[in-house]
């Protein structure tokens, strides 16, 4: 693991470095300045830890706060910062930043945090890395200029040095970081002194992401991959029943099987602590357990559904309001034509390669603990491990590892907070892994709903009054992409219909924009048909779409050949995609098999404006990873529950995608931008339940409005 | 005891013999480059070779191997300089990373037995292996690419 410097600076005198510089940045919460407020000083003064050292040698160390779980932030964030600072780049060594949210986080709504999720890493990192670099180059610079005794102003730097281009003269940033020294306070950049875009040596460049090399080899280091001396392994069996709790459970029996050290009883499981994981799992097998199973005993998900529709046509209903614009009920009622659908989504699984795991050490007097885990948010994990030990959160290290895929079900700390429940109580180092099967059937899950949508258009065609009902569990998870900001409609109604059923609900890669843009897209399809117009003009004309979507519906027309005929049996479908304030469009070309009602995607474009794009490669490869995460959702994947249960235990009946399902053609294009960047992880999956209903209604002339996909399904409506 | 070569050495563990190969390789010999993903034999993420053919090592009992020849990922090239371990690079085809060295094997044995596969062929022999993130076509194109200069 990686080891982490602490360097503590007063605030009256300098930063010094270990044998070198370092820099103690905090960030602003105006995203401006660093140590931009006297609270943010004093916080930053008590501990501190470097987001930048630089080594006599040369070598520039930057601490990366964005986890790393394949999307490139691991890379893409020290860029940013090494970009502004001139580092050479062939010199920057990246470590994990310490899981302090006060000194590393973002600000978001005004809060604090570090949890990536929502595509946010470098969407919300981008200006206050870019000032931080700045601010270490005017340092650097500063540094100079009183060596030579010249000014400031009339110097510059190059990769790795700074230079007065009076005479030639030069020294190395090693060479300055040597002797230097760090002011306090630093110098105040603004916004001006960033580096010109024409000037940008790495961002925007093709960079090779540095976690590459050791992923192909084996040495890369995951939560499962760390072992401590003296570590017991623990497994867990958590009620089947979301919301139960174990009474009791053949402990004795459990107790004499080899290798066996302890059971632990959880709040909503039992814990099995042995000297192997393979004995833990046995145990695990052997458990009989009886279960207070609680609110969602007879919870049973298509059940629920139908339950749904129910609380949306129900006028007594309690309603929570999302958005309401203009007069919805005039719209409506000087309407020249309107239009109503419903449609439904299931519940889906994250499916991350590697099962949740983690490892907690206690330290000996109880006063300080460390986790290894692969999270997206170490803020959360740091407090979810505090309070299961009944510490600060400051008493934590976390050591952030690599994951074997995110997807929003990392982002809670909450199985790094069951593994020190068990460390405590069995005095030893645990490493806690869930089976695969616990992962499944203690899921949580992207939200089930159910939508009900009404347009409203005027006698031009134009549409002028939009309503949608989503109903479900999940709150918040519910209204993500709910909104059209995209579409100019004068009119708007959005609400919540909200139900609480105790299935445990979760982000999801782009969470409610799944289910939420196939619908509003998917009606926006049936009113472009209605109209007998190109699903394309009638979006620009009919529903007052903005420039960028526009821009981004034109590309991908251009991309895929739009008005080209297909070949016999294939059909073409379109929806925006949007997430994370990156907009999109895409198009899939689609045939079905009547027989088998299995959908083949065959080919995918898919054009996003995601503002600024900081590394081209890994931003591209996000898209890609979105479009085949999306197809998998949509054809391949579907959690049920009956009895409160999740029916599903593994990949033979949760059914991944497949190298052999994969489409023939899958073009990206990033639109040209000089905003700043805005999310990709998530804006690559929501464009493609629209996309695919919409190019089945051309195949068929019938209407997908429940996803996902699944052969059965398509079978049941081509015969409806 | 059971005896067998692991990477080119030969090594003894002392393991009940119904234990997964899996676990004895990661937590009783601690090469952790073979990777747990659902211990069912579905996704592919613990390929290894063993006497060199591809086999999920979920469901190899330890006691099967005795005296073979066993290659992880770690024992593939010494540094890295496997065909593939250089394509996948080049491409940069990791995402997340984690089934990437099940999908390695699983290709090394592909290019052993059939240097100059097809594009159907990639995917008939890969197709057992899931990748979460999506990787399908770099380590199609990677293959393809080892596949050149191998």
């Amino acid at each position: 693991m990686n080891a982490i410097d602490k360097t503590t600076l007063s605030r009256r005198g300098f930063l010094a470095g270990m044998g070198g510089m370092s820099f103690a940045i905090a960030m602003g919460s105006d995203s401006a300045q660093l140590f931009s407020t006297e609270a943010q000083a004093q916080a930053a003064a008590k501990t501190i830890n470097a987001w930048v050292r630089i080594a006599p040698d040369g070598i520039v160390t930057i601490y990366s706060a964005g986890a790393e779980m394949g999307q490139g932030s691991k890379t893409s964030l020290p860029l940013i910062l090494a970009e502004e600072m001139d580092a050479d780049w062939s010199k920057v060594v990246i470590e994990m930043a310490p899981a302090d949210r006060d000194i590393y986080g973002y600000t978001f709504n005004k809060e604090r945090g570090m949890s990536i999720v929502g595509s946010r890493a470098v969407m919300l990192y981008f200006t206050d890395l870019r000032m931080a670099g700045a601010q270490v180059r005017k340092v650097l610079i500063g540094n100079a200029a009183q060596r030579w005794n010249v000014d400031a102003a009339l110097l510059k730097t190059e990769p790795g040095f700074v230079i007065n281009p009076a005479n030639g003269q030069k020294l190395s940033y090693g060479e300055l970081a040597a002797t230097g020294v760090v002011p306090n306070p630093l110098p105040k950049v603004e916004a001006a002194e960033l580096k010109p875009r024409a000037q940008w040596r790495l961002i925007g460049k093709s960079i090779a992401r540095r976690d590459i090399p050791e992923k192909v080899n084996g040495k890369a280091i995951f939560g499962l991959d760390v072992s401590v001396p003296g570590m017991v392994y623990a497994t867990t069996l958590h009620a089947p029943v979301h919301t139960g709790k174990p009474v009791s459970w053949n402990d004795a029996d459990i107790k004499k099987m080899p290798g066996v050290l302890n059971t632990v009883k959880l709040e909503n499981g039992v814990a099995i602590v042995a000297s192997s994981f393979v004995e833990a799992k046995a145990a695990r097998e052997a458990l009989k357990v009886t279960w207070d199973k609680g609110a969602a005993a007879n919870f049973d998900s298509d059940a629920a559904l139908d339950a749904y529709a129910k609380v949306a046509a129900d006028p007594r209903a309690e309603v929570a309001s999302v958005e309401k614009k203009g007069d919805i009920n005039a719209a409506f009622a000087s309407a020249a034509k309107t239009f109503k659908a419903d449609f439904r989504a299931d519940h889906g699984y994250h499916a991350q390669m590697e099962p949740l795991n983690a490892v907690v050490r206690v330290s000996a007097d109880g006063k300080t603990a460390e986790v290894w885990e692969g999270t997206q948010a170490p803020d959360f994990t740091r407090d979810e491990v505090a309070k299961a030990l009944g510490l600060a959160p400051p008493a934590v290290t976390v050591h952030q590892c690599y994951m074997g895929g995110g997807f929003g079900r990392r982002s809670l700390g909450d199985y790094a907070g069951e593994c020190a429940t068990i460390a405590k109580q069995v005095k030893k180092p645990v490493k806690l892994v869930w089976t695969r099967e616990e992962d499944i059937a203690f899921g949580m899950f992207r939200p089930a709903s159910f939508q009900h949508l009404e347009a409203a258009q005027d006698a031009s065609g134009k549409v002028v009054g939009w309503k949608h009902s989503v109903v479900g569990d999940g709150g918040a998870l519910l209204l993500t992409g709910v909104r059209i900001p995209y579409y100019q409609i004068p009119n708007i109604d959005i609400e919540r219909r909200g139900v609480s059923n105790g299935i445990r609900l979760k982000h999801w890669r782009a969470v409610g924009h799944v289910f939420n843009v196939f619908a509003i897209e998917s009606l926006v399809d049936e009113m472009a048909v209605a109209a007998n117009m190109d699903p394309i003009q009638f979006r620009i004309e009919k529903m007052a779409a903005i420039p960028k979507l526009r821009r981004c519906l034109e590309q991908v027309a251009k991309m895929c050949d739009w008005t080209a005929p297909r070949p016999d049996g294939r059909a073409l479908g379109i929806s925006l995609s949007e997430r994370s304030n990156s907009l999109g469009a895409g198009v899939v070309e689609i045939s079905l098999n009547k027989d088998t009602g299995k959908i083949k995607v065959h080919k995918v474009w898919l054009a996003v404006d995601g503002g600024t794009i900081v590394t081209p490669g890994p931003a591209k490869a996000n898209l890609e990873s979105g479009i085949i995460y999306g197809l998998s959702g949509l054809l391949h994947e579907r959690i049920t529950i009956k009895g409160g249960e999740v029916q599903q235990t593994n990949f033979h009946d949760y059914e991944l995608m497949r190298m052999s399902d994969l489409p023939e053609v899958m073009e990206v294009h990033l639109l040209e931008s000089t905003e700043r960047p805005t999310g990709l992880g998530e804006v690559g999956n929501p464009f493609l339940g629209a996309a695919i209903a919409n190019a089945f209604y051309r195949l068929t002339g019938k209407r997908l409005r429940h996803l996902p996909f699944m052969p059965d399904r398509v079978t049941e409506t081509l015969t409806s | 005891m059971v005896s067998f070569n692991l990477n080119g050495r030969p090594v003894s563990v002392d393991a009940k013999p119904d234990t997964p190969l899996l676990w004895v390789i990661r937590d009783q010999i601690g090469l952790t480059g073979t990777k747990y993903g659902c211990g069912a034999g579905l996704c592919g993420a613990c390929t290894i070779h063993i006497n060199g053919e591809a086999l999920r090592s979920c469901q190899t009992l330890v006691s099967d191997i005795a005296g073979k020849s066993v290659t992880t990922i770690e024992g593939l090239s010494p540094n890295s300089s496997h065909p593939l371990q250089k394509a996948w690079v080049q491409l940069e085809v990791p995402q997340c990373g984690y089934c990437q060295s099940g999908q390695i094997m699983k290709a090394a044995e592909l290019l052993a037995k059939t240097p100059k596969p097809s594009r159907d062929q990639i995917v008939e022999h890969m197709d057992g292996n899931i990748c979460r993130c999506g990787t399908y076509h770099n380590i199609i194109a990677a293959i393809q690419l080892a596949s050149k200069e191998g």
